[in-house]
Formats: structure tokens, C-alpha cells, sequence
């Protein structure tokens, strides 16, 4: 660099001090500057992306962490202490969103996993396409519609109370088509010569299903079904629908009302006292720390998976 | 048995862009079964008759299904539960502006709700698309090789924070900062009656910084589509526009974006249904209007959508009649997602056949 500098400095004044690379690219200054106008807006765009999230992480991560850092949040429910007060923790929430995602994911991976099995490998005709419509269909449902319908049909229709269970009905319909459509990636992904071979050898499509083309795609799976679980963790409304919130612990899923994280914060927000504050922060950072362990922890199985997308 | 298969040389090499032929643009995911309508996988016959196959050929068609049936009954249910109330609702459900469910007389129509809902997400789309669709350029043509995965991971974190937590972070940090934006907006676009800025309701609690936090929440949705169409634009395209002598955003806008511009459409479209559904953030922020107040065209105004009024009111779920207004609003909501998701689909579709 500095060489050519003083090549440049001790080039007589006549040269034109121009690039040659400009000369023989032929780019006139308004397109060379469009570029690089483009250049910016790129980088500025992808720049802006990352505010909010860093913003929220850190905004969340300065109020709610010293509520968080102690053994009693980790330890103790919220019962008998009232927004007014200090103190208290979340263990009765974290547990009722710990079951009621455990819960939604054994109904929902059956069904999402065989859903995909249905569509890569045995799907045909007009069914399989409507089949996956619905899907997508399924997949644009807003959270608050699910949480409708399951109250129409549990609480309205069949008259039952408001359980952790039906929240878990609301949050399986929300969970389905996120494994459905990422099973379905990767049922796509395993070559067809496995397949074929497996057949070759006189093995049932079947058994080439679940011994060949599940097991190459498993981790994919697995990173799907992780990732569709950490999106359902989070949903607040269909939970404000059928599980309102409770102060204790509640770990029975058919009697009575379980607390959650987001029904935690929805309450203590609602109740606008700083404690109450100060413990919408802690729930807050607490589920999001839940959900950024899954979704890592998704992304990092998915570096396993034998077929790659 | 699986194990033993794994690192079979069989594996087509499926990543990075030796998968799309530089000659002809057909990418080797073409050639991989799929369940949407394409020609099924060959030796189908390995399936007749046996136990086994008919049982798990059973099980995963009737899954397929199942979630058929369950989107079919969800119409059904919100439909038969929304057509007693709205038969007894004493006002023009489509026309009205009142919202009183219960009662002898009950009166209640969307209005309000469907311009709430309505403003808040194509605020929502001025502002997520364009980002959106800059974002997925910037990792697909502009971010040096360490930084695309990151850069595209972090964005999608974005989708990980919860909406409660997005509406509580705008009420108590970010909104103040939205004041001196609808002061200038007001100042300076505030003769035209949509942007309007009076001050009640806080600047946070009104329609235009739900759109704001909307955007936020759509962005990683517009971003993940738009990048996938983005990445597979043939490299043929994009080199003969560079072998004519085009810059790289020449290239980008006479190759990639005409290639990407069916899956904009669908990403906007989807992103749309997202922001026309989205519940908590919205509820944490809009501030409800007084039933007596006159009908604004300001994005400055507050209101509540389809969405947040639902949650708003969860617990007042008390007789048939007040449930079945919610559930008709809700069904309302339903309609206008299906009716976006429909569309978004349509237009993939027709890129699909268009491409291959």
C-alpha cells in the first residue's frame, strides 16, 4: 500500500490521478455510487435487525437478572405473597410450563412425524395435497384462534373446566404443523438409494421407514420437534384462554389451574407495582432463557443430522 | 442397521451451490421425492398387502387425516358457536362500532376491531418487508462467508422471544422513545387526518407502535423466506449479469430479485398473517378506546384488535351469548388469516410450477 502511494505522489501533475480499475470496469460514477449505496443500505438493514434484539435481551437481562440469580426464585412459588411484596419465586410456573410443553410435545410429535411420513412417502394424488394445505393452514392459525376453539369445544361444548390439559390441546394444535413441515424437510433430504436399496433387499416399506429413513433423518427430527417446542413454550394467548394463572404449585394437568411462565408475567404486569414489576422482568428472562436453551440446543443436534439441507 | 448406512458415498452432495447445475438452474432437490402432488417414490409395491405396512400405512394416513379434520372442525365449531349470538346481536355485526355482548339486547360489531387489526399490520408490512427483504440480501449476497449462518441465526432468534415479552419491552423501555418520532411525524405529515398525533393515548399505546413492534416480531419470518428463494437463484443468472459488466446490485436487481419476487410476495403474505393474529403484544400496548369516543383515522389513535380484544375480555367468558360474540370476532379473524395464508400458498405454488 504505502509503495504505491508515493508512486502516486511522485507521478507527474498531468496523469489523471483516476484508478485504472475504474477505467477498465466502464463504470460511469453514478453506478459504482449506486452500489455502494446498496452496499451500505445491506449492511445498515442487517444492522437495524439486530437492534431490538439485542435491546430486549439486554433490557430483560439488567432488570430481571438479580431477581433471578437467587436460590428462593429457583425454589419457592408465589403463594401467599401479594404483588405488594418481595420475594417468592417462579418454581411453580417453571414446572407448569416444563409439563405442559412435555405433555404437548408426546401428543404432537406422533402425530406430526406420521403426518410427514404420510406426505414424503406415501402421500399421493388430491388428498396428500389437501393434507398439506391444511397444513399450512394450520400453521397460519393465530395462537388466539386455537385457544377459541379448544374453549369452544372443551369448555363450551363438552362443559369440562379450564385444565392444564386443554392448554395442551391448544398449544399440540400450534406444535403440528412447525413438525410436520420440518420432518417433512428431512424425510425429503435421505436419498432415494436407501430407500431403494432397503427394498432390494426384500425389507417392507415399513420397516424401511422406521429402520432406514427415520433413523438417517432422526437428528433433523429432533432439531424440529425442539425448535417447534420452544415456539409453543412462548405463546401467552390461547394460555389467557383456558389456564389462568395461579400463585401455587399446581402439577396435576386434569384438576384445577396450572401457572406458567407467560401467564406469569401477563399477571404480575397487570398488577403494576414494582415488585410485580421486578418479577415480570425475572419471569420474563427465565422463559426466554428456557427457549434459547431449546432453540441452541435444536440448532446444535441439527450439526449431527446425516442429510444436510 | 441405519448406522451402518450413514456414511454411504450414496449421499448426494446437498450443500453449498454445487446443488444447482450452474447450465441448466435445476437444483438436485428437484430430483428428491416429495409428498405435495409430485409423481410418489418408486417400489410402492414393496408395500402390498403385509401386516405391518397396512398398520403404519394406516397410522400415517389417518394423521394426514386428522389434521384435515381438525382444521375442518375448527371452522365448524367457531361457526356453529358464533351464529346463535350473532342472530340475536340487535346491531349490524359488519357495520357497527359498539362492542356490548351481553345482556337482553346485545349490540356488538367489528369495525373498530377490523381497523385496528387492519392498521397495526400494514404498518407492520411497511416497514418488516423492505427490512426483511434487505436483511436476507445482505446474508445471501452481501455477509462475508463466517458471517451468513450467524447472521441468519440471529435474526431468526428474533422469532424465540415471546410476544408477551415483546409487548411488556415496548410498554416499559422502548416506547418511550417512540414520543419524539410521532412528534415529528405529526409536525411534519400531521395535516392529513391519518397521522394525527394528539398525545392521548402515549405515544406506546397507540396503533403506529403496535405496527413498530409487529415489524420487530414479523422481520425473522419475511427474512427466512426471502433468503431461501435468495440462495436459489441459479448461478448462471447471476454470473451472466456479472459477465455483462453489471455492479453487484445491478446483478441483484436485474437476477436475484426478479428470481425472488414470487417468494417476497409469499413472505409478505405470510408475515402478514402472523401480524393480523398477533395477540399479546398488541394487548399490552394498545390502550382501549372509550366506548363514547368518535371513530379516528389517526395511526396515532388507540383501539383494540380482533386479537387483543379476545384477550383482553378472556375472563368475562360467562354466558353462551357474550362467548359467542368473542368466538364471532374470532371467526372474523380466522377468515382474514386463512384468506392471506391462501394466497400466500397460491403464489408459491405458482412459482413452483413456473420453475420447474
Amino acid at each position: 500500500m504505502s509503495t504505491l502511494s508515493t508512486v502516486d505522489e511522485s507521478a507527474p501533475p498531468t496523469t489523471p490521478a483516476t484508478p485504472v480499475g475504474d477505467d477498465f470496469g466502464g463504470r460511469s460514477g453514478g453506478r459504482a455510487f449506486r452500489d455502494q449505496l446498496a452496499r451500505v443500505v445491506m449492511w445498515t438493514a442487517f444492522v437495524v435487525a439486530l437492534i431490538p434484539l439485542v435491546w430486549i435481551l439486554g433490557a430483560t437481562i439488567v432488570k430481571g437478572g438479580q431477581i433471578i440469580a437467587s436460590v428462593d426464585w429457583w425454589s419457592l412459588s408465589q403463594s401467599g405473597i401479594t404483588a405488594r411484596r418481595e420475594g417468592g419465586g417462579a418454581v411453580h410456573a417453571i414446572q407448569g410450563t416444563l409439563i405442559q410443553a412435555a405433555v404437548t410435545a408426546l401428543i404432537s410429535v406422533p402425530i406430526g412425524v406420521l403426518t410427514a411420513v404420510y406426505l414424503v412417502e406415501y402421500g399421493r394424488g388430491r388428498l396428500a395435497k389437501v393434507v398439506s394445505f391444511m397444513v399450512d393452514i394450520l400453521t397460519g392459525i393465530p395462537s388466539i384462534v386455537a385457544g377459541l376453539f379448544i374453549y369452544a369445544l372443551w369448555v363450551t361444548t363438552l362443559g369440562f373446566q379450564r385444565i392444564g390439559f386443554a392448554v395442551c390441546l391448544a398449544l399440540t394444535m400450534l406444535m403440528i404443523p412447525t413438525v410436520v413441515r420440518s420432518t417433512e424437510e428431512m424425510l425429503k433430504l435421505v436419498p432415494n438409494e436407501l430407500r431403494e436399496a432397503s427394498y432390494a433387499l426384500g425389507v417392507p416399506k415399513w420397516k424401511t421407514i422406521m429402520k432406514i429413513v427415520i433413523p438417517t433423518s432422526f437428528s433433523g427430527i429432533v432439531t424440529g420437534v425442539l425448535l417447534g417446542l420452544a415456539r409453543v413454550m412462548g405463546e401467552t394467548a390461547p394460555l389467557i384462554i383456558l389456564g389462568p394463572y395461579t400463585a401455587v404449585i399446581a402439577t396435576n394437568l386434569f384438576d384445577g389451574l396450572m401457572p406458567t411462565l407467560p401467564t406469569m408475567i401477563y399477571q404480575n404486569y397487570s398488577e403494576n407495582l414494582q415488585p410485580a414489576i421486578d418479577r415480570t422482568w425475572g419471569a420474563a428472562l427465565t422463559l426466554i432463557l428456557i427457549i434459547f436453551v431449546l432453540n441452541i440446543a435444536g440448532r446444535f443436534i441439527g450439526r449431527f443430522s446425516k442429510v444436510k439441507s | 442397521m441405519a448406522d451402518g448406512l450413514a456414511p454411504s458415498p450414496l449421499l448426494p452432495p446437498l450443500e453449498g451451490t454445487d446443488l444447482v447445475s450452474s447450465i441448466t438452474g435445476h437444483s438436485a432437490i428437484d430430483e428428491l421425492p416429495s409428498g405435495d402432488g409430485r409423481p410418489p417414490l418408486e417400489a410402492d409395491r414393496a408395500g402390498t398387502g403385509r401386516l405391518g405396512d397396512r398398520i403404519f400405512g394406516g397410522l400415517a394416513t389417518g394423521s394426514g387425516i386428522l389434521v384435515l379434520a381438525l382444521v375442518t372442525l375448527v371452522g365448524l365449531f367457531l361457526v356453529i358457536q358464533a351464529v346463535p349470538s350473532l342472530l340475536n346481536n340487535e346491531a349490524n355485526f359488519l357495520t357497527s362500532r359498539e362492542w356490548v355482548p351481553s345482556g337482553a339486547q346485545p349490540r356488538f360489531g367489528i369495525v373498530d376491531l377490523l381497523w385496528a387489526t387492519i392498521v397495526t399490520s400494514i404498518i407492520a408490512m411497511f416497514i418488516a418487508v423492505p427490512l426483511g427483504v434487505a436483511v436476507a440480501l445482505f446474508i445471501t449476497q452481501y455477509a462475508p462467508g463466517w458471517l451468513n449462518k450467524p447472521a441468519a441465526t440471529l435474526v431468526d432468534l428474533l422469532a424465540a422471544v415471546p410476544s408477551i415479552v415483546y409487548g411488556f419491552w415496548g410498554l416499559q423501555v422502548a416506547g418511550q422513545y417512540f414520543e419524539p418520532v410521532a412528534t415529528v411525524i405529526d409536525r411534519v405529515l400531521g395535516w392529513l387526518p391519518f397521522f394525527e398525533y394528539t398525545g392521548t393515548p402515549s405515544a406506546k399505546s397507540t396503533l403506529a407502535f403496535a405496527g413498530v413492534i409487529l415489524a420487530i416480531m414479523i422481520l425473522p419470518i419475511v427474512t427466512a423466506i426471502s433468503r431461501e428463494v435468495f440462495s436459489q437463484v441459479p448461478t448462471a443468472h447471476k454470473e451472466g449479469a456479472l459477465a455483462l459488466g453489471a455492479t453487484k446490485w445491478e446483478m441483484i436487481r436485474t437476477a436475484v430479485i426478479p428470481f425472488g419476487k414470487p417468494g417476497i410476495i409469499s413472505a409478505a403474505m405470510l408475515g402478514l398473517g402472523r401480524a393480523l393474529g398477533e395477540t399479546l403484544a398488541v394487548t399490552l400496548l394498545l390502550s382501549a378506546l372509550n366506548t363514547s369516543s368518535a371513530f379516528s383515522f389517526s395511526i396515532f389513535g388507540g383501539g383494540e384488535t380482533f386479537a387483543s380484544r379476545i384477550a383482553n375480555d378472556a375472563g368475562e367468558f360467562d354466558s353462551a351469548q357474550k362467548t359467542g360474540a368473542y368466538i364471532a370476532a374470532g371467526l372474523v379473524l380466522f377468515l382474514l388469516t386463512f384468506i392471506v395464508n391462501a394466497a400466500a400458498r397460491v403464489v408459491i405454488e405458482r412459482r413452483k410450477a413456473f420453475t420447474e
